[in-house]
């Protein structure tokens, strides 16, 4: 059985969506946006090095800051928030 | 609490896997950390849409099945004590004894910076490869693979296989670099033989030798990007760019613990002898961080790491001569894909160098080493604590990486008062990560 058939459901700032089992949370926010966070200085941020080195995909997940949104796998019911506010700067 | 393994092992990619089979097979407790939620490290990290290969599964099978294995998923290395390591599993602290420590951390992509390459839609190559195995939706976005090394073209064929545009592969190494690597890995079949699979998977892909991104342009995202091939500055218009440099040890634990490091290079390394075995009697290290050499190497690293470990000498003396000859992969790597000094160069006086605290490369001029830079402009003192800008200093001749102090990766409070691991509160650096993660 193809694994793509088997999904989860979460939210992305709101947005409910699916995701396959086994996604990253970072693959789920891409399929709304490519804002994940905005660096100091207002720029948006998003996924650099895809394996939890460079903390650029760090999002709110079930109101725990900073997780890595790579390394993280989709749960159902999660709530993920991006951060639109610049930590400090 | 604590719990004790006579070896315990940190990473579970192809070295971290192969030394917890073989300290296993000798009736060792084991203890396996990794940081992801399943087997394989980076080279052999799960695909939302396909197997793994059968290599793969046959050493996920061989862990899985010993019960002598404790396999500790989604768990971060924070810090370290005498014998013990402190860890985070999803949010719990955890403390870890162990007789003996096998390093088996690998590596990760040499970053580089260039005008633009804080745009969303910039990866690493290796980075794009992993986001789209856990489901990245990439189907039909034109997608540039850029940078150095074979991983170019393994990052590329994941990508097209889940249904990307690849539009172009820009090798910086020149054509005649290319074909001198080429023509030497006869002496690794099994390279070849994927070397060939890998051209005939990209039939059709443009692949440029001697070319690389100049820039990256676009508003809130990525819309094309400035190529230099050969004398011209070509622009390409694409959804993504996927660049990565080639790889660099990840050696921070092994600098906490105290491990001697090869800095003859410009990306420090784990120094071993024929065991394994690290400056630390009881601390041995297996794969790429000693040094970037593949994954065959490192399964044999971790084979002989685990049977040291586990006190047989004779069955990891035994892997000696493979070991060896999988070494000079090593030096093909590094003398073939050497980087064309103009890449170093790109950074322009605006360019952000440190992304977590957005200082540009103008801000660091006056400074001498990257403490110095630290402590003025906040460089390095992000969420990443330098793991970017900091190698990507060192690879621009600009300086040294610093050394890194725990915990070594961004911790909750509640796990730093660990009472043996309590941290000194007059450390800036300390202070700094406990505000921003607590």
């Amino acid at each position: 059985m193809n694994a793509m058939t088997k999904l989860v459901r979460l939210h992305v700032d709101g947005v409910a969506i699916e995701a396959p089992v086994g996604a990253s949370v970072a693959a789920a926010i891409a399929q709304v946006m490519l804002r994940f966070g905005l660096r100091p200085g207002g720029d948006a941020r998003a996924p650099l090095c895809g394996m939890g080195v460079c903390f650029e995909c760090r999002v709110r997940i079930d109101s725990v800051e900073h997780q890595r949104a790579c390394m993280t796998i989709v749960r159902e019911n999660m709530r993920v928030e991006t951060t639109a506010e610049p930590a400090h700067g | 609490m604590a719990e004790h393994y006579d070896v315990l092992v940190v990473g579970a990619g192809p070295a971290g896997l192969a030394a917890a089979d073989a300290a296993a097979s000798h009736g060792a407790r084991v203890g396996l950390i990794d940081a992801q939620a399943t087997l394989g490290g980076q080279v052999w990290r799960h695909d939302v849409r396909s197997d793994a290969p059968r290599v793969a599964h046959s050493a996920f099978r061989a862990v899985e099945s010993r019960t002598n294995i404790v396999h500790f998923t989604r768990t971060q290395v924070v810090a370290a004590a005498p014998d013990r390591l402190l860890v985070e599993q999803e949010g719990e602290a955890r403390s870890l004894g162990y007789a003996s420590l096998i390093l088996a951390c690998g590596a990760r992509e040499l970053l580089l910076p260039f005008p633009g390459w804080t745009l969303p839609g910039v990866f690493g190559a290796g980075g794009a490869q992993a986001l789209v195995k856990q489901g990245w939706p990439i189907a039909g976005k034109r997608i540039v693979i850029a940078g150095s090394g074979p991983l170019l073209l393994a990052a590329a064929a994941t990508l097209r296989k889940h249904g990307a545009s690849v539009v172009a592969i820009y090798e910086q190494a020149s054509a005649k670099q290319l074909a001198a690597f080429a023509a030497a890995l006869w002496r690794w079949p099994q390279k070849a033989t994927q070397a060939i699979a890998l051209r005939a998977a990209l039939a059709g892909v443009p692949y440029r030798a001697g070319a690389f991104v100049r820039a990256a342009h676009g508003d809130a995202q990525l819309r094309s990007i400035e190529v230099q091939v050969g004398k011209n500055i070509q622009t390409v218009e694409c959804d993504y760019l996927a660049i990565g440099y080639g790889l660099v040890p990840n050696v921070e634990l092994a600098q906490l613990l105290g491990c001697a490091l090869d800095a003859d290079g410009r990306h420090p390394r784990i120094v071993v002898d024929e065991e394994q075995r690290t400056s630390i009697a009881n601390i041995y290290a297996a794969g790429e961080v000693c040094g970037i050499g593949g994954r065959d190497t490192a399964r044999i690293e971790g084979a002989i790491a685990g049977h040291a470990a586990a006190g047989v000498r004779q069955a990891a003396i035994k892997l000696h001569s493979a070991r060896r000859k999988a070494r000079r992969f090593s030096v093909l790597l590094e003398t073939r894909f050497a980087l064309d000094p103009r890449i170093r160069e790109l950074v322009t006086d605006d360019t952000i160098v440190c992304r977590c605290e957005n200082v540009a490369w103008s801000a660091l001029r006056d400074f001498a080493d990257a403490r110095a830079a630290k402590l003025q402009t906040r460089c390095g003192m992000g969420a990443c604590q330098g793991r970017i800008c900091g190698t990507a200093l060192a690879e621009l001749g600009r300086f040294a990486r610093g050394g890194l102090r725990p915990p070594i990766f961004p911790a909750r409070l509640a796990t730093l008062a660990d009472a043996d691991f309590a941290a000194n509160p007059t450390d800036p650096f300390i202070d700094s990560n406990q505000e921003n993660f607590a």
